[in-house]
């Protein structure tokens, strides 16, 4: 491939900001896997909470509080998928995908008069002279704080899910969940847990969009990152630290993308414009031979509902 | 008094089918004018516009119309629904403000001849009953390209593509040429998109033009979000489009291209009142009113805001043609010898880029 004018270090900097809104939405989505439920109603409570974060940062001013209301959209949109699955054991896969369509929907109801808007900016954090640093001043210093909160969840996921009892708890749920609740765990109580956890993080992401990415609120805006969030998480076998190298990698083929085509080069721009879905697939794929270790990977009650009577 | 009207308007209706020429000659007491909106009408640009012209029309004629639309409605099957059931629903006339409506418009008009329906920015009229209707947009590219030319310091200037038709191209090479004409060293990056309105990909294509040193972008598409993305960084340098919008001045937006339809609007619905109207191909610009172009800030210096200014006084004019000889095409050959004015069938079946910009024009 043809790098031509293409800064390496700018690219670098603009796949951070790109990659953020997959990244929350898959780390929210991996703990929800790890305590063994299926949700893919990603796409649903991130567009959730790209408007409600909307509509707060507009009413407040607050980029903060916007934030803070993309958070609770989404964790309200994943209360229903809770209900739904927990409590009436409905199948995960139909609720899910009902929970995406039903979120388009409904934020496209609420964003009604939201068209157009310019929403508080949230701007780089002041990192002072480290900002002028060459090279990595660019790269590490001149984001906004949402950038470096993406990294630090990873993080904070990673050391529960591994270091923590907590985790050790979520993971025991997902892997048997008949074991777990023999030892006394409440299985369902954990697993709504995890369920709002996951969509306050897609929500997150979804805000990010809303709020910083683009930023103005329009029908359909998250345009499929919920999905690329689920299949991240497959490519990073429910790893945490891989959902960041995930996020990355798909944030820089897209960031990639446009830039080849700004840069001039030759090759066609509809082979670019399908690179990012094309390599989803081919990881997928990938994956998944290869002595099914990404099935290994999967929690062994992953999109099994449970009962304490059964 | 109402089943009268309907039953002269229906004889009229006949008589049209009979003689196939589209002049609803009997004139009306009542129109029902509909349109339909590619966006959301709260786009901020191309359909916000149409809009303004709709509402125009309800306006200028109060009860004797009544207007209807219906926005984001997807180019290809979805609009011959929407068409027809707008044609069902007593529809009079019918605009369709999108160049994707254009074989839809032709296939419904085809079953309601009674129906007039005009489609913008096309150029198919396969029935009598169907006008199309544009403005000429490339004579605003002109007048940004003027000012993208002297504004840029990187000598980078930017196009964000919606589709590759001859719209589009033609406003490519138009902003191309006049940046080209006061700044000789200025290089073009275009960047296809491949929607008219999706602000996420809108917002990333002037991202990346941004990255690659671009300082001066102009956009193809319907929403705010390039001028969004454009502000994050000062002195970055972008244009209204479609509409003024306004929110972003002083800087990044300098300027605009104002797509104004009020005029053509009220005319059209007016000639329907009164029995006048006839099938059409209208095509008018900066001197007919339809295409404006928004106030120049202070961002500009002023010499370059006389430069603009006179520039778009003399198309208003008609003593300059924005495709005015020598120009070559993009390869090398011919295309306008010195002093020549570009044909109109030139311009709207343009399939090609004009010499001097780089890359190539997907099919």
């Amino acid at each position: 491939m043809d790098f031509g004018a293409i800064n390496p270090v700018v690219l670098v900097a603009s796949l951070m900001v790109a990659a953020v809104p997959i990244m929350l939405a898959a780390i929210g989505e991996l703990v929800v896997e790890k305590a063994g439920v299926l949700n893919l109603g990603v796409e649903g409570m991130m567009i959730m909470g790209a408007i409600c974060g909307f509509i707060v940062a507009v009413r407040t001013g607050s980029p903060l509080a916007g934030f803070a209301g993309g958070a609770l959209g989404g964790a309200v949109l994943s209360a229903i998928f809770a209900f739904l699955t927990q409590f009436l054991l409905a199948n995960q896969v139909a609720t899910g995908l009902a929970l995406t369509l039903f979120g388009l929907g409904l934020s496209a109801l609420m964003g009604q008069g939201y068209n157009g808007i310019k929403p508080p900016v949230t701007g780089p954090v002041p990192f002072g002279p480290l900002a002028d640093i060459p090279v990595l001043g660019r790269i590490l210093f001149s984001h906004d704080w949402m950038v470096y909160g993406s990294v630090l969840v990873v993080a904070a996921v990673w050391w529960v899910l591994t270091r923590t009892r907590t985790g050790l708890i979520i993971r025991a749920v997902g892997e048997s969940h008949d074991a777990a609740h023999a030892l006394g765990y409440k299985v369902n109580r954990i697993r709504l847990g995890c369920i709002l956890f996951g969509g306050a993080m897609a929500g997150l992401g979804g805000a990010y969009i809303s709020l910083v990415r683009v930023p103005q609120w329009v029908d359909g805006i998250t345009a499929g990152a919920g999905w690329i969030a689920l299949a991240i998480v497959v490519f990073a076998s429910w790893k945490p630290w891989r959902v960041l190298v995930g996020a990355y990698l798909f944030g820089g083929i897209t960031v990639l993308q446009l830039n080849l085509q700004a840069a001039g080069s030759t090759i066609p721009v509809e082979y670019l414009s399908m690179s990012p879905y094309l390599v989803t697939i081919l990881v997928l794929v990938l994956m998944s031979s290869g002595r099914g270790r990404a099935g290994l990977n999967a929690p062994a009650a992953l999109g099994q509902n449970f009962h304490a009577a059964r | 008094m109402l089943r009268r009207t309907l039953l002269a308007t229906a004889a009229a209706g006949l008589g049209l089918m009979a003689t196939a020429a589209a002049s609803a000659a009997a004139g009306m007491d009542h129109v029902k004018a509909c349109f339909v909106y590619v966006g959301p009408i709260g786009d901020g640009g191309w359909t916000f516009q149409h809009h303004q012209g709709a509402l125009a029309v309800k306006e200028a004629y109060g009860d004797k119309v009544e207007v209807q639309w219906q926005e984001s409605v997807p180019e290809g099957a979805d609009a011959e629904r929407v068409l027809t059931q707008m044609a069902l629903g007593g529809c009079n006339i019918i605009f369709t403000t999108s160049f994707g409506y254009m074989d839809a418009t032709n296939a419904v008009a085809a079953k309601f001849p009674n129906v007039m329906f005009e489609h913008a920015t096309g150029y198919k009229r396969e029935h009598p009953n169907v006008s199309t209707y544009n403005a000429r947009f490339y004579e605003g590219r002109a007048v940004v390209g003027t000012i993208a030319g002297r504004m840029t310091k990187t000598n980078k200037i930017g196009y964000i593509a919606s589709f590759p038709i001859p719209e589009v191209i033609m406003g490519i090479n138009s902003y191309y040429l006049h940046a080209k004409k006061v700044n000789p060293d200025v290089q073009l990056s275009v960047v296809w998109a491949f929607t008219w309105f999706d602000p996420a990909k809108e917002a990333d294509a002037a991202k990346a033009l941004i990255d690659q040193g671009v300082d001066v972008i102009t956009a193809h598409t319907d929403s705010t979000a390039p001028l969004a993305e454009l502000a994050k960084t000062p002195g970055l340098v972008g244009f209204g489009q479609a509409s003024d919008m306004e929110a972003y001045k002083p800087l990044p937006r300098v300027s605009s291209i104002i797509d104004n339809w009020a005029p053509y609007y009220v005319k059209r619905v007016g000639e329907l009142l009164d029995g006048t109207y006839a099938q059409t191909d209208a095509w008018e610009g900066i001197a007919g009113g339809e295409v404006k172009i928004g106030e120049i800030t202070d961002a500009v210096p002023p010499e370059v805001k006389a430069e603009a200014e006179a520039l778009r006084d003399a198309i208003a004019a008609g003593t300059y043609h924005p495709f005015t000889g020598p120009i070559n095409k993009q390869d090398g050959t011919p295309w306008l010898a010195e002093g020549q004015v570009a044909p109109d069938g030139d311009l709207l079946g343009m399939n090609f880029f004009v010499e001097g910009i780089t890359g190539a024009i997907p099919n």
